[in-house]
């Protein structure tokens, strides 16, 4: 069975360590700006709330993508950035209605979650289990996925 | 049953593909005009700084794609299309019939009527080989014009800045990206190019472009001279012309097919010939945000057009094509600039801006009501999709418009607070 | 390793702006942040300037381990000489601009001089620049992080920031950072104003890398996440209490100050105490807490987030104020509380936040309070002063007004700013100052608990519990218990405290880290990351070169042996009740023996042999 993110903000006590994890895992650098998962700070409320892609079976970044540089992780499901094919046009970070693919000046590349291949870092990083790593049936994903459908001109086709 | 889709651009590959994961049996086969296998236009100006070679730019990389999906792929152009027999002519004298027809013939650059603009050194920068001879012409220091900063004009900047050409930018508007940036971002955009050593001219129209020719007693250094209307002339090795792009369905004259500034769809992307859909750059199909026809010629339309057409095409028309939300990302030189929607904004609708002039750091947000409708930003690179999400999604922001209207920053926390409310709790 | 190996030198009186690398030399020798800041100071200041002179330093600085994925990795400190004590200033906070700076690419930033008119540092990663703060100056550290949020139009900007009781001189204001944390004590906050540099805004987008050793770093760091986890105080007292844990416990031992330190046990301890901020209240049926929230790569979460009660008076007509913010941690509330003898956590959570807002430090400000409180009662201070206002020990009422007035500088409010050592100078009862070295208590009484007594005494930065927190030992047992009321064998404690401390800030990790770590925790992670051998033994001795370079920067600055001593009430007047109930603090007991071990004269001075072996600057 296919395992996903699952997400809990109630548990988040806003530490970062989640963001430390994924840019050290992926970039070789304890780097929050480079960071796939990103905790957003409702001040106001005292509400923390890590945010990731997830791997939504519409894909928006894939097919956006003008030189299959996003390609379907068939072990995991996820969507992997290909960096050497990537040529940084940036079309799947304004085509991802989830804002989860960001561009990367440095490389000149995207990134986005690839789920760490199968071992997601933020999860194991996480102190408060935040986020953990579970069967996707369980996760709150699949009413973020509901929404995601409805977007989808697509939809009833994939019924 | 036989598929057959007129064009080998994204939309065409798109299609097909999705076709082929529909129905497993049927004949499919694309017919592009162009020598090269199927490519992306938009990885060109990442082929002009060498960060990837001609291979890089096209759409699949695998060997044996296509035939692995027992997709035929011709090379040919279109020459007849016979409605009432189903049949298409090639011009290598190829005959096909179908019995679904996809149009998805993109667009083509138009060529301003200005004398000279037929001369060897000027140059489109449409094609693989228009890249070429770019590439041949546009050497270290050489003199380049660059006509019209409009969206392709302003990607293919910062290609030939990294080519390290004296460049020359001459635009008719009275900013840059004038049909994506309002008068601010694109006062910005021409100050942030002009820091980078980029000469830029707005409201500004070339009027001739002359070649230099040499003498015997003076060699040409630079094979044209270009004529501006403020009577300004400039020396160049090669002038780019981007002045706009339009669809391509001249090939439709005669055949009754419907068309405007595209090829005419209704919301499953089918022409007024039941058996004949378009999709991509040729198609005036349905904008999210206006309701209205338009041809939006961006990538992420191509690819949305390609799935819906490649399933009404299969599934009796069962999907129906909301519209699509026009947006755009441009990288001018290193500083990113994105566009969705109604970024001009609604008649009595409240919008909001933030602009950080030092840093060249700016977006504006457009609301009708308390829905967001459009946006557009300079500098910012992180979860701009999220303005998509609240775009299409249409959903009431509530409380949020006010601290968006604040801080129009605050997009993420907006779309994570509304659209995806159930995943953060009811109360935020 | 995990430096950037260069820093900002800022001149605010010339407006240049210059990078120069780090001395590493200084960095293997007093390991970072507060002994490494403490060592330029040393080096390129005269101890004597007047602390709010152009002269004095200001120094904004990051450990080896801030913004590493360390836990509570997230550490700076600000350095400079303090206002307050005319002693070395040395704050420390948590939050999330330490590691940002890091991120940046900088290990520290040194202000010099004084800009003519208000400004603010800019960095974002490589450039860095003074910018106009005319329209922030006169606004709240909440008013201008929004502003210059919006200036800069970036939600991640990480901001420091005074407010408006530095910009008129209170003598405790603090720099806020991230809307909430502090580098509060000993008026770092009016150093900074002292130089019209409102705020440092900073965005790093290059992260840190060059960890010595990635795989022992990563074990270690691992190893060092678990045994925070399976702590009782690290993995569940403090996430879910914070540090108000404390307030029952101490409460109990009969060590919470009272009344401005009259009393050691407080009736309505309960009330304000970390298991109330969980109780929902009966106007909306929310608790005070909402939440706690972790600092930068924090595994414990010790900080709270909370919210006032909407029908509150302090708060009523203000909508503002209704949301939530950094609530109430131990310090602050017994200061706030017990001190003054208000026992209202709805009030103390709303001076909690205007101390937040405008840069107060909480502790010091709610000792002047119940100085004069106490001033008050004695008939010194009256209405006439306050201009009506009943300062009667006990009066929410009074402590919410208190706080504004100080907050803005306004009337009352400046005399509040003096702190309690000059306030009650001003009014002619100097023994009601509850300070040492000019600085105000921490929330533990020296009758109860004897070994704080010698440490607040001691302190290099005036009286303080961060400065070695034999809390730890003598109530919590950790690393192992001793008796609270035992004077005998407090002085090695205290030492060994005071050293370990100055590693541990130094290192850019969180004190409360020693809950559950001791240096052999620390070490390791140190090790991995810097170059060199870093042995629990050699931070001990680092940690004990940086004391004594402190205490020299404090001799020379004129404060004598004299000054190491407590205010006579915790010396004469005994404990009424509770366990200590007869006991006074027996310093002069201690002091002798920890001067001895310290390897200090009679005097108190470092001696030429201790200077040798610790190699202390010349």
């Amino acid at each position: 069975m296919l395992k996903s993110l699952h997400i809990d903000p109630g548990k988040c006590t806003g530490c970062l360590q989640c963001e430390l994890a994924c840019s050290y895992e992926n970039e070789k650098v304890f780097n929050p700006a480079k960071s796939r998962i990103k905790v957003f700070n409702f001040h106001d409320e005292g509400r923390f709330v890590p945010y990731t892609c997830t791997q939504c079976d519409e894909a928006w970044c894939m097919h956006a993508c003008p030189v299959d540089a996003i390609k379907l992780n068939l072990a995991n499901g996820s969507k992997d950035v290909h960096e050497d094919i990537c040529v940084g046009c940036k079309v799947c970070t304004i085509a991802c209605p989830f804002g989860t693919v960001n561009y990367n000046a440095d490389t000149g590349k995207v990134v986005k979650c690839d789920l760490c291949g199968g071992d997601p870092k933020c999860a194991s990083a996480c102190p408060t289990d935040a986020i953990t790593y579970v069967d996707a049936e369980m996760t709150g994903y699949d009413r973020m996925r509901a929404w995601a459908a409805k977007t989808d001109n697509n939809a009833n086709a994939q019924a | 049953m036989h598929y057959v889709i007129i064009g080998a651009g994204p939309t065409g590959v798109l299609a097909a593909e999705h076709l082929r994961k529909l129905d497993k049996h049927s004949d499919i086969t694309i017919v592009g005009d162009e020598p090269e296998p199927p490519y992306s236009r938009m990885a060109i100006p990442y082929h002009l700084i060498g960060n990837i070679g001609e291979e890089g730019t096209y759409l699949r990389k695998d060997e044996g794609h296509f035939e692995k999906l027992n997709i035929n792929v011709r090379q040919a152009l279109l020459s007849r299309l016979e409605r009432d027999t189903k049949t298409l002519t090639l011009s290598n004298g190829e005959t096909l019939s179908y019995d679904k027809l996809l149009l998805a013939t993109g667009s083509h650059p138009i060529q301003p009527p200005i004398p000279g603009i037929d001369l060897p050194q000027v140059s489109t920068c449409w094609t693989l080989e228009d890249a070429r001879k770019i590439r041949d012409l546009a050497g270290e220091h050489a003199k380049v014009v660059l006509m019209g900063a409009g969206f392709i004009g302003s990607i293919v900047l910062e290609a030939l800045a990294l080519r390290r050409v004296d460049l020359t930018v001459v635009e008719m508007g009275d900013r840059m990206v004038p049909r994506m940036m309002n008068q601010t971002a694109g006062n910005l955009l021409s100050a942030w190019a002009r820091s980078k050593g980029v000469t830029v001219h707005t409201s500004t129209k070339i009027e001739s472009i002359r070649a230099n020719k040499s003498r015997w007693w003076r060699r040409a250094k630079h094979p044209l001279k270009v004529h501006l209307d403020q009577g300004e002339e400039l020396d160049a090795d090669l002038l780019i012309s981007a002045a706009g792009v339009r669809s391509n369905f001249d090939f439709l004259e005669g055949t009754g097919i419907e068309t405007e500034q595209g090829i005419l769809v209704n919301d499953h992307l089918q022409t007024n010939d039941p058996c004949i859909y378009a999709a991509g750059d040729v198609a005036q199909g349905r904008d999210f945000s206006t309701g209205e026809y338009t041809v939006q010629a961006i990538q992420p339309t191509a690819a949305e057009h390609a799935k819906i057409a490649a399933n009404n095409m299969v599934r009796d028309n069962s999907v129906t094509h909301r519209g699509s939300v026009n947006m755009n990302v441009l990288d001018t030189l290193g500083l990113i600039s994105t566009s969705f929607g109604l970024w001009m904004g609604v008649d009595g609708g409240d919008s909001c801006e933030l602009l950080d002039e030092a840093d060249y750091r700016y977006i504006q947000l457009q609301f009708d009501g308390d829905v967001l409708v459009g946006a557009s930003s300079l500098g910012m690179t992180q979860h701009m999709g999220v303005i998509r999400g609240l775009i299409q999604s249409a959903v009431p922001l509530g409380k949020w418009k006010a601290r968006l209207m604040d801080d129009p920053t605050r997009v993420m926390e907006a779309y994570l607070a509304t659209v995806q409310a159930q995943a953060v709790a009811a109360k935020v | 390793m995990s430096w950037s190996k260069k820093l900002l030198r800022v001149n605010l009186t010339d407006g240049t702006i210059k990078e120069e690398p780090t001395n590493m030399e200084w960095a293997n020798e007093y390991l970072g942040q507060r002994g490494l800041a403490t060592r330029y100071m040393v080096e390129e200041m005269d101890p004597k300037v007047d602390a709010l002179s152009p002269e004095n330093m200001l120094i904004f600085a990051t450990g080896p381990l801030t913004g590493t994925n360390a836990s509570t990795g997230g550490r700076y400190s600000v350095i400079t000489k303090s206002p307050l004590t005319g002693a070395v200033a040395c704050s420390n906070s948590g939050g999330f601009i330490g590691a940002e700076l890091k991120f940046a690419g900088w290990d520290m930033i040194i202000f010099e001089g004084k800009a003519a008119s208000p400004v603010y540092l800019s960095v974002y990663n490589d450039k860095a620049e003074l910018l106009p703060a005319d329209d922030l100056w006169g606004k709240s550290v909440w008013e201008a992080d929004e502003l210059l949020h919006k200036k800069h139009a970036d939600p991640y900007l990480r901001i420091a920031a005074i407010g408006r009781s530095a910009e008129k001189g209170c003598l405790y204001a603090g720099i806020i950072n991230d809307l909430h944390r502090a580098a509060g004590r000993s008026g770092v906050g009016t150093v900074m104003a002292s130089k019209n540099l409102k705020a440092v805004v900073v965005r790093g987008t290059k992260g840190v890398t060059g960890v010595r050793d990635e795989a022992a770093f990563q074990n270690a760091v691992a190893a060092g996440k678990q045994v925070l986890a399976e702590n009782a105080v690290t993995g569940q007292g403090l996430p879910t209490y914070g540090t108000q844990v404390l307030m029952n416990v101490i409460n109990e031992v009969g060590a919470l100050p009272t009344r401005n330190m009259r009393e050691v046990q407080f009736e309505g301890a309960h009330n304000v105490s970390g298991e109330a901020m969980h109780e929902p209240r009966k106007t909306d049926g929310k608790p005070n807490l909402t939440t706690n929230g972790g600092c930068f790569a924090c595994t414990i979460a010790c900080g709270r987030i909370s919210t006032i009660d909407p029908q509150h008076f302090s708060v009523k007509d203000k909508p503002e104020y209704q949301k939530n913010s950094g609530g109430l941690e131990y310090e602050a509330a017994w200061a706030l509380g017990p001190d003054t003898g208000v026992d209202d956590i709805d009030a103390l959570t709303y001076v909690n936040f205007l101390c937040n807002e405008d840069g107060m430090d909480p502790i010091s400000f709610g000792s002047t309070v119940a100085a004069a409180m106490e001033l008050f009662e004695e008939g010194v201070i009256t209405t006439e002063h306050t201009g009506g206002v009943e300062l009667k020990f006990g009066s929410a009422e009074a402590l919410c007004w208190a706080a504004e007035v100080t907050a803005k500088g306004e009337g009352f409010g400046l005399d509040l700013g003096l702190g309690s050592k000059r306030l009650c100078e001003k009014y002619g009862r100097p023994e009601l100052s509850m300070t040492v070295k000019g600085q105000e208590f921490p929330a533990y009484d020296p009758r109860g608990i004897q070994g704080i007594g010698l440490a607040y005494a001691t302190s290099n930065r005036g009286a303080c519990h961060l400065r070695g927190y034999t809390i730890s030992s003598e109530i919590l047992g950790i690393p192992e218990k001793t008796d609270p009321l035992e004077s005998a064998g407090k002085a090695g404690l205290v030492k060994a405290f005071q050293d370990a401390t100055a590693a541990v800030d130094s290192a850019g990790l969180c004190i409360f880290t020693t809950f559950a770590w001791t240096l052999d925790d620390i070490a390791p992670q140190v090790a991995a990351a810097c170059d060199g051998e870093w042995t629990p033994e050699r931070m001990l001795e680092v940690g004990e070169r940086i004391w004594n370079m402190e205490r020299e920067f404090n001799m020379r600055a004129g404060i004598t042996a004299e000054q190491d001593n407590l205010p006579k009430r915790l010396l004469k007047d005994a404990a009424k009740v509770g366990p200590a109930a007869g006991k006074v603090n027996e310093l002069d007991k201690m002091l002798p023996e920890y001067y001895q071990l310290r390897g200090w004269n009679e005097n108190g001075e470092v001696t030429a042999e201790t200077r040798a072996r610790l190699k202390l600057p010349a």
